[in-house]
């Protein structure tokens, strides 16, 4: 799952693609975490997941949150244009 | 029992998002990663963890793509243009990412036991239960974490309110 | 194994029946209710006093001619309708009806139901979306916007109930309730509850999204037959889970005064009769609440409200129980 998310990242130009291929890598290492949990028995794991959904939220907000912002003044969402920083 | 369900589900998730890294238009990525999400929902609970199964669908499938789907239909996505939404370096993409995932299986296809590791013991269907225990560690151990993951929130909030403002010039 | 599978699927199958019966009938009660609190009869033609109005209501809906405008989007047009009933109909599998007869316990039961309801947000937006109509995203923006802000309420307001039976399994929350209801521990929590669960349901006075006089029909507008009473079915059945969770976190569920010995699915329908009878009576007398005046009550007043609800029974489970 994980390498399918990463493949996503890579593969796909529109913006918001990435960005959910991105949460499904984040799915995919709390997927990690609480089979390891299971295995060994330990809370760590999950408590670890629920703060990686967490986390996950707080960066889909920001992340979306530039996006629009981005889009309010350009209209675009292939990565490839926003190039205003290259030389 | 279990076994056929997680088969069922480990390749639900494996088709959804395969698809849905490949889709052209946006909504259906969109759907199919919510699918995805149930399928990992119903894996959790096969694992022992009810709790964060029923927190994913809470917060990913209830939550966070609600917001990926407001965010789709505000930002005007076309979604019926095909034009060229693969990367030209497609092709090794896929590469790396066979190559990936043969080293990720590698080292994962180990498994030797971990010696000696001191942490909080709960087994799948012990009596105080998932929910209980999860607190209880929550709330003692983890403390630290879980006061700065909400101040983190506050901050994503913060700024994802003042990032995506309409600033008014007058 | 088997024999456990073919009880739970009979279980099953009997509270779905019931349920559809029961929803069915539900909006005949409404508008017979309805009715006589506007001083004129409800339905009276067909049938005895208008009781097979429902069955000929369905069979309308079904035969109507289906249409999908030719613009949408078919594929996700046809699943709305499946991801706002689906999540409808699970939430009853882990309610308890009686002491015995519910269809599965799970430790986490009423967090379930309120994941499951989170998902009917879903349902709307892809409506409002897939019709490829004004006036269809419009509605279905308020409605899915109104729908998210009351659920952290209808959340906020079940944590104080669930601090105070110690368990988020309903059939825990409903055997602490044996000598006194929760309702009379934690009033403030009862209300916001209950004004969540009419903003949830998208019911009078929170029906912007699908008032008729607002946005045609908001984000049903382009719905016609089967598919529009799917919309409908899942409008009501929720009403009646939302009434289940609120009488059993609140109400005390299936458990009785000792002095009348009824069985506890008994108190249950009677409780529910009185709960379904208070939303309809709201639906026939309060007018609507405009979009922003209703955001606006709900997070200045209700929040602050949950939350010191939250506060004060965790000061004084801490300090007195």
């Amino acid at each position: 799952m994980f390498v399918i998310g990463a493949a996503g990242v890579l593969m796909r130009r529109n913006a918001i693609i990435i960005l959910m291929s991105i949460e499904l890598m984040l799915n995919a290492v709390n997927v990690t975490f609480v089979a390891f949990s299971r295995q060994w028995g330990d809370m760590a794991g999950q408590v670890f997941a629920i703060f990686v959904i967490t986390v996950a939220a707080a960066e889909a907000a920001v992340g979306l949150a530039i996006l629009i912002s981005l889009n309010r003044d350009k209209s675009v969402l292939n990565v490839d244009e926003v190039n205003l920083l290259k030389w | 029992m279990e076994l056929p369900f997680f088969y069922l589900f480990s390749t639900g998730i494996i088709v959804a998002s395969i698809l849905m890294v490949t889709r052209a238009n946006v909504i259906h990525a969109a759907l199919l990663l919510v699918l995805t999400f149930f399928l990992l929902s119903g894996v959790y609970v096969l694992a022992g963890a009810e709790f964060l199964a029923v927190v994913q669908i809470l917060l990913y499938a209830g939550g966070i793509m609600v917001l990926y789907l407001f965010s789709i239909m505000l930002m005007n996505v076309d979604v019926s243009v095909r034009l060229r939404q693969y990367h030209r370096q497609t092709f090794f993409v896929v590469i790396i990412a066979v190559a990936l995932a043969v080293e990720v299986w590698l080292v994962l296809a180990r498994g030797e036991a971990y010696p000696d590791y001191k942490g909080f013991a709960w087994f799948v269907g012990a009596t105080p239960g998932n929910v209980e225990a999860l607190g209880s560690v929550l709330y003692t151990k983890y403390l630290f974490p879980f006061e700065v993951a909400s101040i983190l929130l506050l901050a994503a909030m913060i700024g994802a309110i003042v990032l995506a403002k309409r600033t008014i010039d007058r | 194994m088997i024999p456990e599978l073919i009880a739970a699927f009979l279980k099953i199958a009997l509270v779905l029946g019931v349920i559809s019966l029961v929803v069915a009938y539900l909006t005949y009660l409404e508008r017979k209710i309805i009715g006589h609190i506007q001083m004129r009869m409800g339905p009276m033609r067909v049938g005895w006093h208008g009781l097979l109005q429902p069955i000929a209501d369905g069979l309308k809906l079904f035969l109507k001619e289906d249409i999908i405008p030719a613009k949408a989007d078919k594929i996700v047009f046809v699943i709305a309708p499946i991801m706002v009933l689906v999540p409808a109909f699970v939430v009853y599998s882990v309610l308890p009806f009686d002491k015995n007869f519910y269809i599965t316990r799970v430790n986490v039961g009423l967090f379930l139901v309120l994941a499951v309801s989170s998902l009917g947000v879903f349902g709307i937006v892809m409506a409002g979306w897939a019709s490829n109509s004004k006036y269809s995203l419009l509605g279905a923006f308020r409605s899915a916007a109104q729908m998210l802000s009351y659920e952290i309420f209808l959340g906020f307001s079940l944590v104080g109930p669930i601090m105070l039976a110690g368990s988020l399994d309903f059939q825990n929350i409903v055997e602490a309730q044996a000598d006194v209801w929760f309702v009379f521990y934690q009033p403030v929590a009862f209300i916001v509850f209950f004004i969540a669960a009419l903003a949830e349901t998208n019911r009078i006075p929170f029906d912007l999204p699908e008032a008729e006089t607002e946005l045609v029909a908001g984000f049903h507008t382009e719905y016609s037959g089967m598919k529009f009473a799917f919309f409908f079915l899942a409008e009501y059945a929720s009403i009646m889970a939302i009434s289940t969770v609120g009488i059993s976190v609140f109400f005390g569920g299936w458990g009785g005064i000792d002095a009348i010995p009824l069985p506890g699915i008994v108190w249950y329908l009677l409780k529910m009769a009185v709960l379904i009878f208070v939303f309809i009576w709201i639906r026939a007398t309060l007018p609507r609440y405009r979009y922003d005046q209703l955001m606006r009550v709900g997070w200045k007043f209700m929040f602050p409200l949950a939350i010191l609800n939250i506060f004060v029974t965790g000061l004084l489970k801490l300090l007195f129980i």
